[in-house]
């Protein structure tokens, strides 16, 4: 039983993990490349996370909540990650696909 | 807005608990001797650091704060699915945009939960946060600030500035009281 619920969140995890990376090499520019691998993934890693949740708490004594930790520290990471890659696209002016709507919105730094 | 705790040796009350809980998920356990010196850590170490922090509003309501933290839980896994969708599907259908969203919010840590909650949520990644904190003088307040984001796929611009800020802004407002 435990297996299979193993099996299953090993699987949901990693097909997300795989689409956020799909997203990284499918999108046109930048700024829409940045928006599979902030979220695509935290959901990804959290099924992978409660995967190992799983696995420990019925292979060894007692159950395991150490995996917790690492999506908490996931969940502060992976926004702040975003917004660096991002601010520094914006401070070297990356182009964006034309069809992008509202660029006036930029301001120019100082 | 608070900024000073009601007892003065447990100045961040909820960064306690958070150490707290932090050092017994470490150890994974719950044993007497783990637990007591979870509980000196969770007092010591905020106080010793104390010094060293700028001061920061309180959380004045944990319950709406816990509430909030679910909702956000329950939409980063909608936002997954969307993206992940958005992703597969024909990528020149999108109509990706920068939306300015202005802000009630003045405090640095509440920008920073709100700015780091829409990153995590359908179809939006934050910026940048206007006016640039260079171009203020020291201590100049701003009369209002703006948090730019990107969109993956902008259909209605008001409607998603109305989103953010009932949806994730306005519970932040009542939890720090700001």
């Amino acid at each position: 039983m435990a297996e299979w619920i193993i099996s299953i969140l090993l699987l949901i995890g990693g097909s997300f993990v795989l689409v956020g990376s799909i997203g990284l090499v499918k999108m046109p520019d930048f700024f829409m490349r940045l928006h599979g691998p902030t979220k695509a993934t935290t959901l990804g890693m959290a099924c992978l996370l409660t995967a190992a949740m799983v696995f420990f708490s019925q292979s060894e004594a007692g159950i395991s909540l150490k995996e917790i930790l690492i999506s908490i520290f996931l969940l502060l990471t992976a926004p702040i990650s975003g917004y660096m890659l991002i601010k520094s696209a914006i401070h070297h002016k990356l182009d964006s696909i034309e069809r992008t709507k509202g660029k006036d919105n930029i301001e120019d730094d100082v | 807005m608070r900024t000073e705790a009601r007892f003065k040796w447990l100045p961040t009350p909820f960064r306690s608990l958070l150490l707290f809980s932090v050092w017994l998920l470490l150890n994974n356990s719950v044993s007497a001797g783990h637990l007591i010196l979870g509980a000196i850590l969770a007092v010591v170490i905020p106080l010793a650091t104390n010094p060293f922090r700028t001061k920061q509003p309180l959380i004045l309501h944990p319950w709406k704060a816990l509430k909030h933290f679910f909702l956000v839980l329950y939409d980063i896994i909608t936002a997954n699915i969307q993206v992940a969708l958005l992703i597969l599907g024909p990528s020149k259908k999108l109509q990706p945009g920068f939306v300015k969203v202005p802000l009630d919010l003045d405090q640095a840590m509440p920008i920073t939960i709100l700015a780091s909650t829409v990153s995590l949520t359908p179809g939006t990644v934050s910026a940048e946060v206007y006016p640039w904190k260079e171009s203020l003088a020291e201590d100049e307040e701003p009369e209002q600030r703006y948090l730019l984001i990107h969109v993956l796929n902008l259909k209605d611009e008001q409607e998603l500035i109305n989103t953010i800020k009932q949806r994730y802004e306005a519970p932040l407002k009542e939890i720090f009281e700001c």
